[in-house]
């Protein structure tokens, strides 16, 4: 019964996963196992200048998810997630929301030690 | 007096001109490289070294036994430089843009100034004329606050002893090159006679226009082109102070650093015309010129 | 799929021609203007503009005249110099403002709107050689690297969309934000010098810039034949630090005259400097496929 967070395009289950973190269209917070879930929109992230990824993190974290599925994540947006203990799965595309929770519940997804994708140096 | 030798287009000589300008400059001056990201100047001027100390910028530094994460800072902080999440504080201090604002607003005084380093501050004389430069910190994604750091410098060199300047600014029209330009009584736009010249003369031309500074256009490698940024000149009032050749001698000379006004007498000439309608436009403007 | 930038750290060394040529010769690829300050690589490839965005990026803050009761709080907290002193009220100079919220934040009279800036367009476009996906700064902007992010991202979309293996990208000068947004991640970074002391001063800080992003690098020394000595040195360099030197083009009055044509080098001739750029581009194409990350092997090419 764990809470998980996943970049979504948009609000629904069947919704295609976002790959992008900091920029994701959206979040889907899902509860593992009854598959209850919310979405919480991701728009503000457009006009932020830099940071959406931590941005996103804080986000997530306050929306209490404890695991995150998603394409792939910055340094600093990684930094922030382990500081909150969020544990990231990375590397899911091309599937759907559903999909990547079915997966998590398989115990298929593969847990990050360290970011797969570069900063933007900012 | 200041003038600022600016373009919007790289490459097209900007350091060239500032180098050659300082030397056949007839008052006190000082020569002030503020292309910190890529400074050249220095390697023109060889100037004598007499100092050179590293510029900070203050960021955040926190005494999480104070702080009861109550988001204040996080809230603020536009660059996401300072984040809460649950109860952990993050500083990621390469963010900080120096806004004091999550120092101001914290109410456990659990924040307290800290430094990044920019990069570093030189100065020295090169012949006759003072030198300036910043250079920042390889990784160093910010240009303006190193560049505000070398402009205090020039506040404290020109309160020891009045002088004229001679800014060479970066390339581009956003946000270092307009820093670079705005303190400047006058600016001279150096572009050469090509397409790109052109187009990113008028981008300088329309970015520079609303500081209501006088500007002059500098041709470098004139001949080597087409004529339509003369056309573009003419279209706007905009009088040009110098046309250089394209003469390989001269390519050939600053690819072994020296100073162009030095190849030769009408290359001498030259300057001390462009130096002349600089100090003229100067004038006009109402600018402070020293002895 | 695979990213190369076109970078120099000087400006004016030939990045934007050159990448103009590479677009020519390439093969099944998106283009990236990532100079979204001082863009050129539109005059050579003359785009028809297909879609048009504008680019919010921060924000800007403006004092509200009725509202400002002249305490003078903003103008006292404002780090970047940008409120003027004024009558009736303070006005805030949106050249200097970087958004940072501490004058609204602690306006005691709530006098200070804080807007969204519109700092630019971005672009995408076809051109003869293919998808081009390009922007304009508005002057003055802080150009912060974000643009140059969105444009990227476009392009990657662009080209997985359309199967494109291949994106190339004319970088932006010197060694800030927006060169970093453009380089992290790059699968392959041209550096584009001359043999002055310029070109090897700037060479060498965007050089180490790559070291630090661990992007592999690929030089071409253009105006080879202005400066032996020099030249010499910067091929030592390439040789010490394993960068693949892949071209040495002497100076060549036709990249201008092609220009004027609005014509990348490689259409307007098949000069001797045209060959030098066709092998370098082989090279670059394998040098940026080639599945490891390491240090290249320099190849020994002649200038004259």
């Amino acid at each position: 019964m764990t809470k998980i967070a996943i970049t979504s395009e948009g609000p629904l289950l069947d919704d295609a996963l976002d790959p992008r973190f900091g920029r994701a269209a959206g979040f889907i917070l899902v509860d593992s196992q009854t598959l209850d879930f919310k979405y919480l929109d991701n728009g503000a992230s457009q006009a932020m200048a830099q940071g959406a990824g931590i941005q996103a993190a804080e986000n997530i974290s306050r929306a209490g998810a404890k695991v995150l599925l998603t394409g792939y994540v910055g340094p600093k947006a990684f930094m922030a997630l382990q500081a909150v203990g969020i544990k990231v799965a990375q590397n899911l595309e091309n599937i759907t929301v559903r999909q990547a929770v079915e997966r998590y519940n398989a115990g298929q997804v593969e847990w990050a030690q360290a970011p797969n994708r570069e900063g933007h140096g900012r | 007096m200041k003038v600022a030798i600016a373009s919007g287009k790289g490459g097209t000589g900007k350091t060239t001109v500032s180098a050659a300008l300082s030397s056949v400059w007839n008052r006190t001056v000082i020569a002030m490289d503020l292309d910190v990201e890529e400074p050249n100047l220095h390697l023109f001027l060889k100037p004598q070294i007499f100092g050179r100390e590293k510029a900070y910028i203050e960021v955040p530094v926190a005494d999480e036994s104070k702080c009861t994460y109550c988001r204040a800072c996080a809230e603020l902080c536009q660059f996401k430089a300072i984040s809460v999440l649950s109860n952990v504080l993050l500083i990621f201090t390469e963010m900080c843009h120096g806004c004091g604002g999550c120092l101001a607003i914290c109410p456990e005084k659990a924040l307290s100034p800290g430094q990044r380093e920019l990069g570093e501050i030189v100065w020295g004389q090169a012949g006759s004329a003072g030198f300036l430069m910043g250079r920042s910190r390889v990784g160093e994604a910010m240009s303006p606050p190193l560049m505000r750091e070398v402009k205090k410098k020039l506040q404290v060199m020109l309160e020891g002893s009045a002088a004229d300047v001679i800014i060479d600014a970066p390339p581009g029209v956003s946000c270092p090159a307009v820093n670079a330009v705005m303190d400047a009584d006058v600016i001279a736009l150096v572009t050469e006679p090509t397409p790109f010249g052109l187009y990113d003369l008028q981008l300088a031309y329309e970015a520079f226009l609303p500081l209501g500074k006088p500007m002059g256009i500098v041709i470098n490698r004139a001949g080597l082109g087409e004529d339509k940024v003369y056309d573009f000149c003419r279209s706007r009032d905009l009088p040009i102070w110098a046309e250089i050749p394209y003469d390989r001698q001269i390519a050939v000379a600053y690819s072994n650093s020296q100073i162009i006004a030095a190849v030769s007498a009408q290359h001498k000439a030259l300057f001390t015309d462009l130096a002349d309608k600089i100090n003229q436009a100067g004038v006009i403007a109402g600018a402070v010129c020293h002895a | 799929m695979r990213e190369i930038l076109v970078i120099s750290g000087k400006g004016g060394t030939g990045k934007t021609s050159l990448t103009a040529a590479f677009a020519h010769l390439a093969d099944n690829h998106v283009i990236c203007d990532l100079d979204v300050d001082a863009p050129d690589l539109h005059l050579l490839l003359k785009p028809d503009l297909r879609q048009a965005h504008d680019f919010y990026a921060g924000f800007e803050a403006r004092i509200e005249p009725d509202k400002c009761e002249g305490c003078d709080t903003c103008r006292q907290m404002c780090q970047f110099d940008a409120v003027r002193a004024g009558d009736p009220c303070p006005t805030i100079d949106p050249l200097k403002c970087e958004g940072c919220k501490v004058c609204v934040q602690f306006c005691p009279a709530d006098a200070i709107a804080f807007t969204s800036r519109h700092c630019g367009t971005w672009y995408v476009s076809n051109s003869r050689f293919g998808t081009m996906v390009h922007a304009q700064l508005f002057p003055g902007q802080e150009n912060s690297g974000r643009l140059v992010a969105l444009l990227r991202q476009k392009a990657k979309e662009l080209a997985k969309a359309g199967g494109q293996q291949l994106i190339l990208s004319d970088g932006p000068p010197g060694i800030g934000c927006p060169v970093i947004s453009s380089l992290s991640g790059v699968h392959l970074a041209v550096i584009v010098t001359e043999p002055t002391p310029s070109g090897l001063h700037d060479m060498a800080r965007i050089t180490d810039l790559c070291g630090h992003f661990r992007i592999p690098v690929a030089v071409i020394i253009n105006k080879c034949d202005l400066n032996e000595q020099v030249a010499g040195s910067i091929q030592a360099e390439c040789r010490q630090k394993g960068f693949a030197l892949v071209a040495q083009l002497p100076h060549d009055p036709d990249f201008v005259h092609a220009m004027v044509r609005e014509q990348t080098l490689t259409e307007f001739t098949s000069s001797d400097t045209v060959q030098r750029i066709k092998q370098a581009w082989d090279q670059i194409v394998a040098l940026a496929m080639d599945k490891g990350r390491g240090r290249n092997k320099c190849t020994n090419i002649a200038c004259l």
